[in-house]
């Protein structure tokens, strides 16, 4: 599994292929230091291509957060829906829903943890253009 | 003002901005168009306008791209050199830069720069769908982000890192509103209080119905040329001083700063280095009230007060027509309607009836030196410019 990550290439689609297996996955620049999130195929501070992926700790803490109460037509069934934004403790940020919480009791700073849905959630809610990527969420510890 | 005007408008011109069944994009900026001819007698359109830049967001609404030369037939220019700009909400933004360009270049003497959208004949959801676009798809469309939603954001941290009210947000939206009742030419022309701002129906919270922008059909334009023959057309031509662009991630979740928008203060600190000024020195400004807290975050990118502060300059009346900085006196996005590709150069239509006198009942007395300030997406795109009374 290890080699499989290895090789793959530094893309948004490899980045949601690791999704799908439970992973969460940056790419770190071996020329200087800076990880990506999400990959790039190049370094954005250094240009450099010398690159490899490393796990990132599931653990994140919420920057900010909304209830999206008006949604686009996919996410009907879910709204209202929490959205936020995370920062991880190694580097790099995402936005995602937060599942698994009264809406009062989400706050700036508080610590969250990444999941992932499973196929029989994503069936529901992905839309039958391209692309079908699986998707992250957050919620609390 | 030590700038030296980098090129002139000696006319300019709006559709009535609203919901217009049955209206294409094209008849709309025939409007526009014919508001700014008819304000500059001593300009033959076909005769002197040499190239045609017109800013618009998204061929989606019409199914309908080329715009460029699609307006050149409709208002008579054709067979001139055109083009369409596209930077989001800040498209014609961006086409009146280009305008500059192609005047100090040397290359045309004078230049049509506007923009247009038709919104309205599409669905709430769909207009949502399209609008998005402008944001980021893999990692913030894909996850559920609306344009509410990621502004609601920029809110929420505002509210959490400086204590920013929804209250003071919607002293924004009362403003506009009562602004745009005075814009015979704005969306919606009716006043609001504050209750019915707060009271109104969530959208993406903290954001509600009133913290929101329209859903509006319009087209603007604005005709520059070199400055050294502005008279030639206009006694009274504005001189635009200095212009700023900047750039930031297309994705707000990857930045640092979420409680402003990076690219409006750079492109802001760009302009008034370029233009010599100081936001003491502007007396009326568009900036981008898309939502409430975008206004609020305006001011402290512009450095109309210290950052952090925005919710008191509204709170404490600082930026009404009467205020220290006169503020969307068109009524903004808010009220006036926020027609995408449109918005750039209509901002600028109001600076320019503001400098030269035009402004009617909203006219801010002996206005000299105006400001635009236009972002595209979520900041992702960020215009200034600054305007002087010729």
């Amino acid at each position: 599994m290890k080699q499989v990550s290895e090789t793959r290439p530094f893309t948004i689609d490899s980045f949601y292929k690791f999704v799908g297996e439970g992973k969460l996955m940056a790419v770190k620049c071996n020329h200087c230091g800076t990880v990506l999130l999400p990959p790039r195929p190049a370094c954005s501070k250094c240009l450099s291509k010398d690159l490899k992926w490393i796990p990132i700790d599931n653990e994140c803490k919420l920057l900010t957060y909304t209830m999206i109460h008006v949604s686009p037509k996919e996410f009907e069934s879910n709204a209202p829906y929490a959205l936020g934004i995370v920062k991880f403790e190694g580097g790099g940020q995402l936005l995602g829903m937060i599942r698994d919480i009264e809406p009062d009791k989400l706050q700036v700073g508080m610590p969250l943890k990444v999941d992932f849905e499973k196929p029989s959630i994503l069936q529901q809610t992905a839309s039958t253009q391209w692309p079908q990527w699986p998707r992250y969420y957050f919620k609390p510890l | 003002m030590t700038g030296k005007p980098l090129a002139s408008i000696i006319t300019a011109g709006m559709s009535k901005f609203g919901r217009f069944e049955g209206v294409y994009a094209r008849e709309l900026f025939v409007e526009a168009a014919k508001d700014a001819y008819e304000k500059c007698p001593n300009l033959n359109p076909k005769k002197d306008i040499k190239a045609l830049i017109v800013g618009q967001m998204g061929e989606s609404f019409e199914h309908q791209g080329h715009t460029g030369p699609t307006v050149a037939d409709w208002v008579g220019l054709t067979p001139i050199p055109t083009m369409r700009t596209e930077a989001a909400c800040s498209s014609s933004a961006v086409a009146i830069r280009a305008g500059i360009m192609a005047i100090m270049s040397g290359l045309y003497d004078v230049v049509m720069v506007g923009g247009v959208e038709k919104m309205t004949h599409r669905k709430t959801s769909d207009v949502t769908e399209y609008l998005a676009m402008a944001c980021d798809y893999p990692f913030e469309q894909w996850q559920g982000a609306t344009f509410p939603g990621l502004f609601a954001m920029v809110g929420r941290a505002h509210m959490h890192k400086y204590g920013t009210t929804e209250k003071q947000m919607a002293l924004v939206a009362v403003k506009n509103h009562h602004h745009g009742a005075m814009n015979p030419k704005a969306h919606m022309q009716k006043e609001i209080c504050l209750e019915d701002a707060l009271s109104s129906r969530v959208v993406a919270w903290p954001l509600k119905l009133y913290d929101c922008s329209l859903i509006t059909d319009g087209a603007s334009c604005l005709i520059l040329t070199k400055p050294e023959i502005a008279k030639r057309f206009t006694d009274t031509p504005v001189h635009i001083i200095g212009s700023g662009q900047a750039s930031d991630t297309i994705g707000l979740y990857e930045r640092e700063n979420l409680t402003n928008l990076d690219a409006g203060r750079l492109a802001g600190e760009e302009a008034y280095k370029m233009a010599g000024a100081t936001p003491n020195d502007i007396d009326v400004a568009e900036v981008h009230d898309c939502f409430t807290i975008a206004e609020i975050v305006a001011y402290e990118d512009l450095d109309f007060c210290e950052k952090g502060k925005g919710g008191c300059l509204i709170e404490d009346g600082q930026t009404g027509i009467d205020g220290k900085i006169a503020v969307n006196t068109s009524g903004g996005l808010k009220a006036k309607g926020h027609p995408v590709g449109a918005t750039g150069t209509a901002q600028a239509y109001e600076v320019y009836l503001q400098l030269t006198e035009q402004a009617g009942k909203r006219q801010v007395k002996g206005a000299e030196i105006g400001l635009t300030h236009n972002i595209g997406g979520l900041g992702a795109t960020g215009v200034v410019n600054i305007y002087k009374r010729g």
